[in-house]
């Protein structure tokens, strides 16, 4: 608990973190509070007087032009799917990884062949048109959605926590517990996990930012849940309403910037927990790093870059010693 | 340095092979060789020495003997007790007797842990002990090793390598061991600096008596305090026996050799130096007679055929060699 709070601490007093945590603040509270914020039911379809209004006083961002729905209202709701679907996608992928990881680097043997064979049949499996497929055979929920990328989502996850704990397993401050008579519960509660922790709530930030996405993008492809309101389905909604015929652009603008915002700000603090947990990360271009991460091969350049920059620091340490002794 | 004739720890003929990775299937079976029969005896409240060069088994050693690593052959006793043939839990209670301190002092505290936590680590994975008396016993131990209270909270990035390998110290001796095995203790330290921690391993040995097997490959170092030496190549026993008597008159070509490469203050009278042809065999394939027969440079023909046994030449001065110089 300590260790979380100082952690948003270190966080807020990044510049970047600190746009992060504001707008991720803003939107969560928009999530929880929603039917205390929202003017309108969204839910209501019944207001046939007043479709297709344009902003006003009334309706901020006005209502749809098929069902007359407040769509300032909708906009509030929408944070709710959005979020909670990046969320426990993200906690449940960083857990299931962090299990498999552990397991395939702490016990070894049979077991990290088995993990590791999975991933490699896992990896090469496209998610997305498996996403369709499967939401078209056993219904449009989130549920399946979240299902679908925790499945898929760990592998990559689970390879690099593989690879960090194959190290911390063999260093010597393990070797010491050891000898004390530590079981395998006490190391790897006390060494391992924590030795990994920070690659689990990076990758939980990140990867809760991307999933955002797909879950827009598969909502305006239609393959959501019909009956929840997200931004995705706005965007489609709006699509197929027809906003673009009457002009209607902020029926358009308006889930555009709740998606941008909230990808944006959990990409602000995934960023800021990296330069956190590794200052030595070079700063690189914004958009880059946005492009990368939605390519999914930012956070591998991340972790390839902190293994560089440990190599660097004992490389740096074996030089001092060896001017010492000259 | 009482009862110092009682043995401690026994190796009995220890072999450790490690299967080479790879290789075609259904062809033999490839091993490194890291211990390959390896014999010796530690007394209570001596320090035994063991040196070699880089490769030639003795960190193997060393963890075989902690029992972190799973003897090929071979038998290992600690107080008289077959360590791997003890169930798990007895093992676990036997090994604490015996804790390990580590080359690097970088790598060997945990980044994570506060010096406090590093310390107590091992007295709560035992249990048995209420919060104040681990804390009583860190403070004790901080003090043993020329630290302070203060530096309880603080972090291992907050020391130099040094201070950081008084840590390490301080936490190997937390469980009262009888036996310590020092791993190149002060190889990864400044120069300046391995003095004191030399002393301050040699002030606890007289203090809490403790056995050391102190491995390293300087050998000015294991002169000064050693008692036993061994001297080991290719993960065979070459030579051991009483310091004093190995220094004085090596028998065995390869230490004759290792000894000359020792620098001296006195440049006039510096011994020659007998430089090596060739590198070391590789411990995958071994030379089937004796290991150093094929950069030795009084090699014989019997030299390459049959490997020879540890030979007491004078008392307590052991030889492997066919042709020992007895000059």
């Amino acid at each position: 608990m300590k260790g979380a709070l100082s952690l948003i601490v270190k966080i807020w007093k990044h510049p970047q973190g600190r746009v992060g945590l504001l707008i991720a603040g803003v939107l969560v509270f928009c999530a929880i509070f929603a039917p205390l914020i929202a003017p309108y039911d969204p839910y209501d379809v019944t207001a046939r007087a007043e479709k297709g209004l344009s902003p006003s006083w009334q309706h901020p961002l006005g209502t749809t032009i098929s069902t007359g729905q407040d769509i300032f209202s909708m906009l509030i709701y929408g944070a709710r799917v959005s979020l909670m679907v990046g969320l426990i996608t993200g906690i449940l992928t960083a857990l299931i990884g962090a299990v498999m990881g552990i397991c395939a680097g702490y016990v070894g043997g049979l077991c990290d062949t088995l993990v590791m064979r999975v991933v490699d049949v896992m990896l090469v499996i496209p998610t997305l048109p498996l996403t369709i497929v499967l939401t078209n055979l056993f219904g449009k929920s989130y549920f399946m959605i979240i299902f679908i990328f925790v499945i898929f989502g760990w592998t990559g996850l689970a390879r690099v926590i593989r690879a960090q704990v194959l190290v911390l397993k063999n260093s010597n401050y393990v070797k010491a517990a050891e000898l004390s008579g530590a079981g395998r519960w006490h190391i790897m509660m006390r060494h391992i996990l924590p030795g990994v922790s920070h690659l689990l709530i990076m990758n939980t930030a990140l990867s809760s930012a991307g999933i955002m996405v797909a879950e827009a993008g598969l909502s305006f492809l239609g393959l959501g849940d019909p009956t929840a309101i997200s931004w995705g389905k706005m965007l489609a909604d709006a699509q197929s309403g027809g906003a673009l015929l009457f002009g209607h652009w902020w029926w358009i603008v308006a889930p555009g910037i709740g998606i941008f915002l909230s990808v944006f700000s959990f990409m602000r603090i995934g960023l800021a927990l990296e330069e956190i947990f590794n200052p030595r990360m070079k700063r690189a271009g914004a958009m880059h790093r946005l492009f990368r991460t939605l390519n999914n091969t930012y956070i591998q350049k991340v972790f390839a870059e902190m293994d560089e920059a440990e190599r660097e620091e004992a490389r740096e340490a074996a030089k001092e010693k060896g001017g010492a002794a000259v | 340095m009482n009862n110092h004739d009682k043995t401690l720890v026994k190796v009995e003929n220890l072999k450790v092979h490690f299967p080479v990775k790879g290789g075609l299937p259904f062809t033999k079976k490839k091993f490194v060789k890291a211990v390959d029969g390896v014999s010796i005896e530690i007394h209570a409240g001596e320090t035994f020495g063991l040196v070699g060069e880089s490769g030639c088994g003795k960190s193997t050693l060393g963890n075989a003997i902690l029992g972190m690593q799973k003897p090929t052959e071979g038998k290992i006793y600690f107080k008289d007790q077959d360590l791997n043939a003890l169930p798990r839990k007895e093992f676990k209670d036997l090994r604490r007797g015996m804790q390990m301190i580590f080359q690097d002092p970088f790598s060997s505290l945990n980044p994570r842990f506060d010096v406090y936590h590093i310390i107590a680590e091992p007295m709560e994975i035992r249990g048995g002990m209420t919060d104040e008396e681990i804390r009583a016993r860190v403070s004790e131990l901080l003090h043993l090793v020329g630290l302070s209270d203060d530096d309880m909270p603080r972090y291992p990035s907050d020391f130099s390598g040094g201070q950081r390998q008084r840590i390490g110290i301080a936490r190997a001796i937390a469980l009262n061991p009888e036996f310590l095995v020092c791993d190149e203790p002060v190889s990864a330290l400044d120069v300046s600096v391995h003095a004191q921690i030399l002393n301050l391993l040699m002030d606890l040995q007289k203090e809490l008596g403790i056995t050391y097997l102190f491995i390293s490959h300087n050998l000015a170092v294991v002169k000064d305090i050693c008692s036993h030496v061994a001297v080991m190549y290719l993960g065979s026993m070459m030579e051991t026996g009483e310091t004093q008597k190995i220094f004085k008159r090596p028998m065995h070509p390869y230490t004759r050799s290792l000894l000359s490469a020792v620098l001296t203050v006195d440049v006039d009278n510096a011994p020659q130096r007998i430089i090596l042809e060739g590198d070391i065999p590789s411990p995958i394939n071994t030379p089937p007679g004796c290991p150093f027969s094929t950069r030795c440079p009084y090699a014989k023909e019997e030299c390459k055929k049959s490997k020879p046994e540890l030979t007491e030449l004078e008392p307590g001065h052991f030889v492997a060699c066919h042709f020992p110089m007895m000059d």
